[in-house]
C-alpha cells in the first residue's frame, strides 16, 4: 500500500504522504479531464446556437435578398397579379393564391381520410393488422416529393383529364357558383390535380399524428364510454375526439406546414401559369412552384430578388403555421404529464 | 337478454345509433382501403415503368443527350458524393446540439427556444433552404457547386439529426449517468462512453433517416448543385444528382430521357424505402431487448 500512489482513493485517504511527483501527475490527469469536460460543453453549446445561428441566417439572407424587390414594390406586391420579366414587373397575388387554394384541397381531403384511418386503426383495427398497415401508411409519408410528381405527371393528370375532369364539368354545368369552380378545358394539369396529389402527400402525415394521439387516451376513458353503452362510433365522437382535440389540430397544422412549402409534387402537375382563375381545372401556380421553375433562369437582380420574396413570403406563412402547430402539440405533451 | 335486445331494436332511437355506427365503421374501412390504395398504384406503377428501363448501362453510362441511350451513372456519383459529404458536415452538428438538449441544459432557457426552432426547420419548407444557401454560398462564390448542393442538404440533416439524437439520450435511464457519476467519471467522458453508447442504436437510426430524407431532396439542390450533364467529380463546379435529373428528364418531351426519369424514381423510392425500413428495424430490436 505504500507504493500505491497510483490508487486514486488511496491517495486521497492518505493526502499529506504524497509525494509531490505524484501530486503532479494527478492534478495533470485532472486538469485534463477538467478541459475535456470544458471544450465538449462548450461544443454542445456552441452546436445549439449554431441551429438558432441557421434559422437567423435563412431570415436574414431571405430578407436581404427580398429587399431589392420588396423595395421597388412595397407592399403592393403581395396584392398585384401581373409577373411581367420583360416589363419588369412582379406581383406575388397569383403565387399565394395557389399556394392557399392547393393547400385547401389538400386539407378538405386529407383531414376527414386522416382522422377516418385513425379511428380504424385505433379501434376498428384488427390487432395482428396494425403495426402493418401503421408502418405502410408510414411508407407512404416516406416517399420522396418528386415521385408523387412524376407520378402525379404522367399518372394522375391524364386520368383526371379522360374521366374526372370531363364528368365534373358535365354535372355542375348548370348549377351556379360550382360552373365557375369546374369550368374551362380539362387541361388535366392545374390546381386541382395539385391539390389531389398534396392531399396523398399530406395523409399519412394527419394520419400518423392522430394514431398517436389517439393511442395516447386513457384507455380508463374509453372503457367507461363502453360501460354506459355507447357504439364505437360514439366512444370516438364524443370521447377521443374531444380528449385529443388540441393534439389533432396540432397534427392538421403540421400537414398544412407541409402542404403550403411543398415543391416537387406541385411543380410537375400546376402548369406555372401567373393567373388568379375561379376554375380549378386552370393552371396556376404556387410560391414553390414558380421559384422551382424560374429561378435558375430569372434574368436581372429584380426578377431573382422578386423569387426570394416570395420565398421568404412563404417562410413567414409556414412559420406561422408551424409555430402554432409545435405550441398546441406542447400544450398537449404538458397536458399529459 | 333476448327479449332486451329485440325491444332495444325497435326503439328509433337504438336503431339510429346502430346504423351510424355501421355508416362510421363502413366509412373507416373504405378511408384505409383509400390510403392503402395510394402505396400500392404508387409503388407498382412506378416498379412497371422503372423495371423496364433498369440494365446495366443505367449504371455504367452517363446522362445522355436527347434522343440518345445512356445512363445515369453521373447523376448517382453526384448523388452518393453530394449525400455523404451533407452527412458528414451535419451529423456532428446535430448530435452534438441534440446532446446539449438531452445532457447539459435539459430544463433551462436556451433548450427550450432550440427545441422549438429546430422543430421549425424540421419541417420548413426545402425550397427556402435552397433559396437560403444560393443567398449566402453560390451568390458570393458566383457559381453554382456541389459543395453548395452539400450545404443544403446538411442544413436539412441538422434538425433530423438533433431530434432523435436528444429523444434516445432522453431515454437512457439516469441511473446509468448516477453510477457513472458515482465512480468519479467526469461529464463529458461519461456523455461519450456511456450515454452514447447506450442510445447508439437510436442515433445511427436518425442518421440513417436523415439520409432517406435527403436522398430524394430535390427542391435544395436545383439552385445550388444545378446540374451536369458529364460526369464530374469537382465539387467546385456544377454537380448532377438523380432528382434534378428525373426532374429534367421527367419534364422533356423525350421518350429515352422520360423511360431513364422513371427509372431514376425507381432507384431513389428503392434506397429511401430500405433506409427506413433498416432504421425502424433497428429501433424496433432495441426496444424489445
Amino acid at each position: 500500500m505504500d507504493s500505491g500512489g497510483r490508487d486514486v482513493t488511496d491517495m486521497t485517504l492518505r493526502g499529506t504522504s504524497v509525494t509531490a511527483a505524484e501530486a503532479a501527475s494527478r492534478s495533470a490527469v485532472l486538469k485534463r479531464l477538467r478541459l475535456t469536460d470544458v471544450v465538449f460543453h462548450g461544443l454542445t453549446r456552441a452546436a445549439a446556437f449554431a441551429v438558432l445561428a441557421l434559422l437567423s441566417g435563412v431570415i436574414i439572407a431571405l430578407v436581404i435578398g427580398a429587399a431589392p424587390a420588396l423595395g421597388t414594390f412595397g407592399f403592393s406586391f403581395l396584392f398585384d397579379e401581373s409577373w411581367n420579366p420583360v416589363t419588369e414587373r412582379f406581383g406575388a397575388l397569383a403565387p399565394i393564391y395557389g399556394t392557399l387554394i392547393t393547400s385547401a384541397i389538400a386539407m378538405l381531403i386529407a383531414v376527414p381520410v386522416g382522422l377516418m384511418i385513425a379511428f380504424f386503426l385505433t379501434e376498428l383495427c384488427p390487432m395482428v393488422l396494425r403495426r402493418p398497415i401503421g408502418i405502410a401508411i408510414e411508407l407512404l409519408a416516406g416517399i420522396p416529393s418528386i415521385i408523387y410528381g412524376i407520378w402525379g405527371l404522367f399518372v394522375f393528370a391524364p386520368f383526371l383529364q379522360e374521366y374526372i375532369q370531363p364528368f365534373l364539368i358535365g354535372t355542375f354545368e348548370n348549377v351556379p357558383v360550382l360552373d365557375s369552380l369546374f369550368a374551362g378545358p380539362p387541361y388535366g394539369i392545374g390546381m386541382l390535380t395539385a391539390g389531389l396529389i398534396l392531399a396523398i402527400m399530406v395523409l399519412p402525415f394527419v394520419t400518423s399524428i392522430s394514431r398517436d394521439v389517439f393511442d395516447a387516451v386513457p384507455p380508463v376513458l374509453k372503457e367507461a364510454a363502453y360501460g354506459v353503452g355507447c357504439t364505437t362510433w360514439e366512444v370516438f365522437r364524443y370521447v377521443v375526439l374531444p380528449f385529443t382535440r388540441v393534439g389533432v389540430i396540432g397534427g392538421f397544422m403540421l400537414g398544412l406546414g407541409r402542404a403550403l412549402g411543398e415543391t416537387m409534387a406541385v411543380t410537375f402537375v400546376i402548369g406555372n401559369a401567373h393567373h388568379v382563375s375561379a376554375s380549378l381545372f386552370a393552371p396556376g401556380t404556387t410560391i414553390s412552384a414558380s421559384i422551382a421553375n424560374e429561378f435558375t433562369e430569372a434574368v436581372g437582380d429584380l426578377y431573382t430578388s422578386s423569387l426570394v420574396a416570395l420565398g421568404l413570403i412563404l417562410f413567414f406563412i409556414t412559420f406561422i403555421v408551424l409555430a402554432i402547430a409545435r405550441y398546441m402539440l406542447l400544450r398537449l405533451q404538458q397536458q399529459g404529464r | 337478454m333476448t327479449d332486451m335486445t329485440i325491444v332495444a331494436s325497435k326503439s328509433p332511437l337504438y336503431s339510429g345509433r346502430r346504423r351510424r355506427n355501421a355508416i362510421a365503421k363502413t366509412l373507416a374501412w373504405i378511408a384505409t382501403a383509400f390510403g392503402l390504395g395510394w402505396l400500392v398504384l404508387i409503388l407498382g406503377i412506378l416498379l412497371f415503368e422503372g423495371l423496364g428501363g433498369l440494365s446495366l448501362s443505367v449504371f455504367s453510362e452517363n446522362t445522355p443527350p436527347p434522343g440518345a441511350a445512356g445512363g445515369l451513372m453521373n447523376a448517382i456519383v453526384g448523388s452518393l458524393i453530394i449525400t455523404v459529404l451533407a452527412v458528414i458536415i451535419g451529423t456532428p452538428i446535430g448530435i452534438l446540439a441534440g446532446t446539449y438538449l438531452a445532457e447539459y441544459g435539459r430544463h433551462d432557457k436556451l433548450s427550450s427556444v432550440v427545441r422549438f426552432i429546430n422543430d421549425i426547420l424540421l419541417s420548413a419548407p426545402s425550397i427556402v433552404i435552397g433559396l437560403f444557401v444560393y443567398e449566402i454560398m453560390v451568390a458570393p462564390m458566383g457559381h453554382f457547386s456541389g459543395w453548395a448542393g452539400a450545404v443544403a442538404l446538411a442544413v436539412i440533416v441538422i434538425p433530423v439529426v438533433v431530434r432523435t439524437t436528444e429523444d434516445m439520450l432522453t431515454l437512457v435511464p439516469d441511473t446509468l449517468r448516477e453510477a457513472a457519476a458515482s465512480i468519479g467519471l467526469p461529464r463529458a467522458l461519461m456523455i461519450m462512453r456511456i450515454a452514447y453508447r447506450a442510445a447508439r442504436a437510436g442515433i445511427v437510426t436518425g442518421v440513417l433517416l436523415a439520409i432517406a430524407r435527403i436522398s430524394g431532396e430535390t427542391a435544395p439542390l436545383l439552385f445550388t448543385a444545378l446540374n451536369n450533364q458529364f460526369f464530374s467529380v469537382n465539387m467546385n463546379q456544377p454537380m448532377p444528382s438523380l432528382p434534378v435529373v428525373i426532374f429534367q428528364f421527367a419534364l422533356s418531351p423525350y421518350e429515352e430521357w422520360q423511360s431513364l426519369a422513371w427509372t431514376g424514381a425507381l432507384l431513389i423510392t428503392v434506397t429511401v424505402l430500405a433506409l427506413s425500413i433498416i432504421a425502424r428495424s433497428l429501433t424496433a430490436t432495441r426496444k424489445s431487448s
